[in-house]
């Protein structure tokens, strides 16, 4: 450093006071200690605080982030395979469903379903799986819980998990799988998934009505958060068989459970965290389980302030996993075998820091200081290009940064939807349905995806996107009510064709033929933020294509939810993001007796068609093969005629990682995905230091600009006294 | 003064009920107890009995302000307002809508606020000070109507093209300091910037103000005493100008020292610093009443808390001024 760069630098430090604290080879803008550059430490952020996580109550892809790798549900998608592919996580096998009729007699797998009466899953999990440690399992030498019974005294001190100065752990048993299933139950968890389960887990709805029971007295008593003994009440539905083995028995047919087996819902909870956390003196500390879970998984949750940053290291108990070494057609090629049979988790430590604005995100991630990014609309433009034939390809900045896109089509649809009992749009007369098919034709995706998602989309054909057992590709997969193939692609049908329907539907024009009035629609949506007048407008300009006058009701989210379960909006936008892999999960948007208006159930449009209910039952019970196909297919047909959603389009998501990160491959599936990645410290430390080294020139030239004008400020001020000297002297005279 | 401060106590209750009251209509008629459970119960899967039982359980199934069912003065006391209100003019917050103590969460999150607030708040008003008196000496000058000048455009741009392009001017470009994040262990390295920030940002307000008091100070008799008697422009500004001009400018200051407990909205957000004023903007955005309301209450109470202060402040900074 030569002296001039020495003194540059003392100079900024005076005018900075000391900010940073060393002036030499070294980076000024790292917002890390500096000793952790080297280190195997994984950088993300978090925008919102997760809500919850108890895995009873999460639900959301921000609260999975933390939780799926810390609970462990008795099964797991295959990071790689892709269709997705259930393998097991702590479980020995991915259980089989056993069929039996009404006197319990055990039935043949490919029994009638209308003799099963119940069915039973049995769960056998792997010995030797060790809680991680916490202090509610720490006990002194007599074997008693140290931290089960705090006084006053002992809580004083305690203001986090990590003021407690002793730790254990225990082995994982079944127990612990039936004890959160019991959970499930407890009302005042508000399990977002009790109404499901309910119709299934046999007895859950009578456990649930005896806990409610046993919370309102204890209420009555002035227990305002009650801890209630769950191994006191029975289960006919989750039922332990012993130490490593538990069985759940199903009302009927339920195939799709094994599904939800892979979720947090279905992770284990041991009692002892509960009761711990079940103390009046830790809750009022917000020390509690929806703060600080208690898991078996590959990381433990060691810092949780979500008002700065959420920490995970790795759990010391974890037991060995291995990376895949099987995978999906061409991920040899892109390196994702390369850790293949190797131990895991690869990463010591993942720091998730509170970042509510996407600049500064973004910013940081292009500094080397994230190692992840999404693309968010503000910085689209800088990191992707089009090639000429329309393919996306990064930005030269990005590949001068060799940063990684990749993406993938998400397990999700946004559709626009129409209110089945609504008048004018609803029913299942010709005349509403060619109404739909007219504007279902108007509406082009194509054009909006292009305009407001920046190509991040494919135009949708059905209810199932790619991915998912159902979709088809090519001609065979397109909605022909709206697409003709042409040239070996989808060709949306001309507008001139969409108003011949609108004529025969008797709305020439836009004109109703039968009150001689103009067509006005009307479109319930919840558009915020600098684009969504840009888009009402859009929507306004589709269909005014059919002459068909369109009123935007823009409202907010909830008093929208509100108009849907009443029945008053006609039509709407929504969206779905699918809980498993399954058409079932898809298809059963538009199941009759999921009506929005009848019981506040996920089929929006209230679309009720006797034929399509009746292929549904008939088809969430059978496995993926032809026949499925066969009966989806038919499915899918009655829907596109009958066209109660306009079908939309599948979100594509795009991600990028700086070339110090492995292991990416999107997984919309996993919840359980850090373990798998890997990051090089050393090509990561580089890398930001040659990226960030400060420039303090401007700062010198701002200085010397505002030294260099103070001096007309003095000569000024010379003038001024000398001219008062001057008045004086003559006065004086 | 003690019975003067004991009745602007007395009379700070009933406008602490008036702010309370205002806060809950503004909140109730844009939020629905319905709308608040739903949003904190998620979107997928919620039934019509999860939300009932989510208001049941934090008692936002009772009526908003009026019980009509209810006998005696439990009509008033047995309602949503009353239950949540009433515990406030004791300080206690209670727990927020997600189960968290408010009254915790505060105590952690008005450290971060004070670390911003602070600095601002005395650099800002050391340099508005300086550049007001600077200005005001060369009156009628170029300096004056340059100043002047760069006061109004300093105004007229938004706080956040500031924050914005301080980030991307100071973090992005120039790698000088990190773009966002905070460390209570390294405060000064995330600080500086949105003290930065907060200063310029402030300056062609302050500056602006300032000058205006002392060319009014300038004007007055004892000024031209000053000068008749033969004393030097740059004694009488820095002297007895600024002197005199300091009693409106530290009354206007001490109204706002106790508020800088609650923090920037904005410059808390995009910059990640857990501070109140981010507390605040979260809890408007998850519809969380429990936070709003307390950190409502909290504002109102210190903003009244800063007008005794200065009402004791004219008595310390201007003898003719008495407390009765």
């Amino acid at each position: 450093m030569s002296l001039l760069q020495k003194m540059n630098c003392g100079f900024i430090y005076l005018l900075f006071a000391g900010a940073l604290t060393a002036c030499g080879d070294g980076v000024w803008n790292d917002p890390y200690p500096t000793e952790d550059g080297s280190k195997n430490i994984l950088y993300s952020s978090f925008s919102e605080r997760p809500k919850h996580l108890d895995p009873v109550r999460s639900y959301s892809s921000n609260e999975y982030n933390f939780i799926g790798q810390i609970y462990e549900p008795p099964l797991q998608y295959h990071y790689l395979k892709r269709p997705y592919e259930l393998i097991p996580l702590t479980a020995t096998n991915v259980p089989k469903q056993r069929l039996f009729n009404a006197a319990s007699e055990e039935l043949d797998e490919n029994a009638n379903v209308d003799d099963v009466a119940y069915s039973t899953y049995t769960i056998n999990i792997q010995p030797g799986i060790q809680f991680q440690p916490h202090p509610a399992f720490a006990r002194n030498e007599n074997g008693e819980f140290i931290y089960h019974n705090l006084t006053p005294d002992e809580l004083e001190n305690i203001h986090t998990l990590q003021d407690f100065s002793k730790q254990g752990f225990r082995e994982l048993t079944a127990a612990d799988y039936v004890y959160q299933i019991k959970r499930i139950a407890q009302p005042s968890l508000h399990s977002p998934i009790m109404g499901i389960m309910a119709k299934y887990i046999d007895s859950l709805t009578s456990l649930a009505k005896a806990l409610k029971q046993e919370e309102d007295a204890l209420k009555a008593k002035g227990i305002e958060q009650p801890f209630i003994d769950l191994n006191q009440y029975d289960l006919a539905g989750a039922k332990v068989l012993d130490r490593y083995t538990f069985e759940l028995k199903i009302n009927g047919l339920y195939p799709q459970l094994v599904y939800w087996l892979s979720m947090p819902f279905f992770a284990p909870m041991p009692e002892e965290a509960v009761r711990f956390y079940s103390q009046p003196g830790l809750i009022e500390k917000n020390i509690v389980l929806n703060w600080y879970p208690v898991g078996t998984g590959a990381y433990m949750l060691t810092v949780n302030n979500p008002n700065k940053e959420m920490v995970m290291e790795k759990n010391p108990n974890y037991r060995s996993a291995e990376y895949p070494s099987e995978g999906d057609v061409g991920d040899a090629e892109l390196g994702l075998l390369a850790d293949a049979g190797k131990e895991m988790p690869f990463i010591d430590k993942a720091i998730y820091n509170l970042e509510k604005e996407n600049i500064p995100y973004w910013n940081k991630f292009l500094q080397g200081y994230y190692d992840t990014s999404g693309v968010s609309s503000e910085s689209f433009d800088q990191a992707i290009t089009f090639s000429g034939g329309g393919d996306v390809r990064l930005s030269d900045e990005m590949l001068e940064k060799n940063i990684r896109l990749s993406t993938s089509i998400a397990a999700s649809v946004y559709y626009m939807g129409f209110n089945m009992r609504d008048a004018v749009v609803g029913g299942d007369s010709e005349r509403a349905r060619k109404l739909r098919q007219a504007i279902a034709i108007a509406v082009d995706y194509e054009e909006y995806i292009s305009i407001f998602a920046n190509g991040r989309g494919l135009p949708a054909q059905s209810p199932i996107p790619p991915g998912i057992f159902g979709h088809i590709e090519g001609e065979a997969g397109i909605n022909p009510y709206v697409y003709d193939w042409l040239g070996g692609k989808p060709q949306r049908k001309s507008i001139e064709f969409a108003k011949q329907l609108l004529a025969e539907a008797q709305y020439k024009n836009g004109i109703d033929q039968i009150s001689g009035k103009p067509l006005t629609l009307y479109y319930d949506t919840t558009g915020s933020g600098p684009d969504a007048k840009s888009v009402f407008n859009w929507y306004r300009k589709q269909f005014k294509k059919l002459d068909i006058q369109l009123t935007v009701r823009n409202t907010d989210y909830n008093r929208f939810q509100d108009k849907m379960h009443k029945g008053t909006a006609q039509i709407f936008s929504w969206g779905w993001n699918a809980d498993y892999p399954d058409p079932e999960n898809f298809l059963f948007l538009l199941y009759g007796a999921n009506s929005k208006m009848d019981v506040n159930g996920e089929n929006a449009a209230n679309y009720k068609n006797v034929e399509f209910d009746r292929l549904f039952d008939r088809m969430k019970n059978i496995p993926n093969g032809a026949s499925r196909q066969v009966v989806i297919d038919e499915m899918l047909e009655m829907v596109r005629h009958d066209s109660p959603w306009l079908f939309g389009y599948y979100p594509k998501q795009f991600g990028l990682y700086h070339e110090w990160f492995y292991n990416a491959k999107p997984n919309l599936m996993s919840h359980n995905t850090l373990q798998y990645k890997r990051i090089e410290p050393i090509i990561r430390q580089q890398a930001r230091a040659t990226w960030n080294q400060p420039i303090y020139w401007p700062v010198l030239l701002v200085a010397v600009i505002l030294l260099l004008s103070i001096i007309p400020a003095v000569l000024t001020y010379r003038h001024r006294e000398h001219i008062a000297l001057k008045t004086k002297t003559t006065v004086g005279n | 003064m003690l019975n003067y401060i004991l009745r602007r106590v007395f009379y700070a209750i009933p406008i602490l009920i008036g702010v309370n009251l205002i806060t809950f209509l503004l909140f109730f008629v844009v939020n629905t107890p319905d709308d608040m459970a739903r949003m904190h119960l998620g979107v997928k899967h919620v039934t019509p009995e999860s939300v009932e039982q989510w208001k049941d359980e934090r008692g936002y199934n009772k009526p908003l302000a009026f019980n009509a069912e209810a006998a005696g003065l439990e009509k008033v006391t047995d309602t949503i307002f009353y239950q949540n209100s009433v515990n406030l003019f004791a300080f206690e917050f209670g727990r927020s809508d997600a189960g968290r103590d408010i009254g915790y969460d505060i105590s952690q999150r008005m450290w971060p606020s004070l670390i911003l607030a602070i600095p601002i708040f005395v650099i800002g008003l050391l340099s508005n000070i300086t550049f007001a008196l600077i200005v005001a000496f060369f009156r009628s000058s170029y300096i004056d109507v340059w100043g002047v000048v760069l006061c109004v455009v300093l105004m007229s741009i938004s706080g956040m093209f500031y924050i914005i392009g301080g980030q991307f001017l100071i973090g992005k470009v120039l790698h000088l300091v990190p773009i966002s994040g905070f460390d209570m262990a390294n405060t000064f390295k995330f600080a500086v910037l949105p003290v930065l920030i907060g200063v310029v940002s402030g300056i062609g307000t302050g500056t602006r103000w300032y000058r205006t008091i002392f060319l009014e100070e300038i004007e007055k008799d004892y000024v031209r005493t000053a000068r008749a008697k033969g004393l030097p422009e740059s004694l009488v500004l820095f002297k007895h100008v600024l002197k005199n001009g300091m009693i409106p400018i530290l009354t206007g200051a001490v109204v706002v020292l106790p508020l800088l407990f609650m923090g920037s909205l904005i410059l808390e957000s995009f910059f990640g610093i857990p501070g109140l004023g981010s507390y605040t903007i979260d809890a408007i955005g998850s519809q969380d009443f429990a936070i709003v309301r307390s950190m409502v209450f909290l504002g109102s109470v210190l903003y009244i808390v800063g007008l005794i202060l200065t009402d004791i402040s004219y008595t310390i900074v201007d003898p003719r001024i008495r407390l009765q």
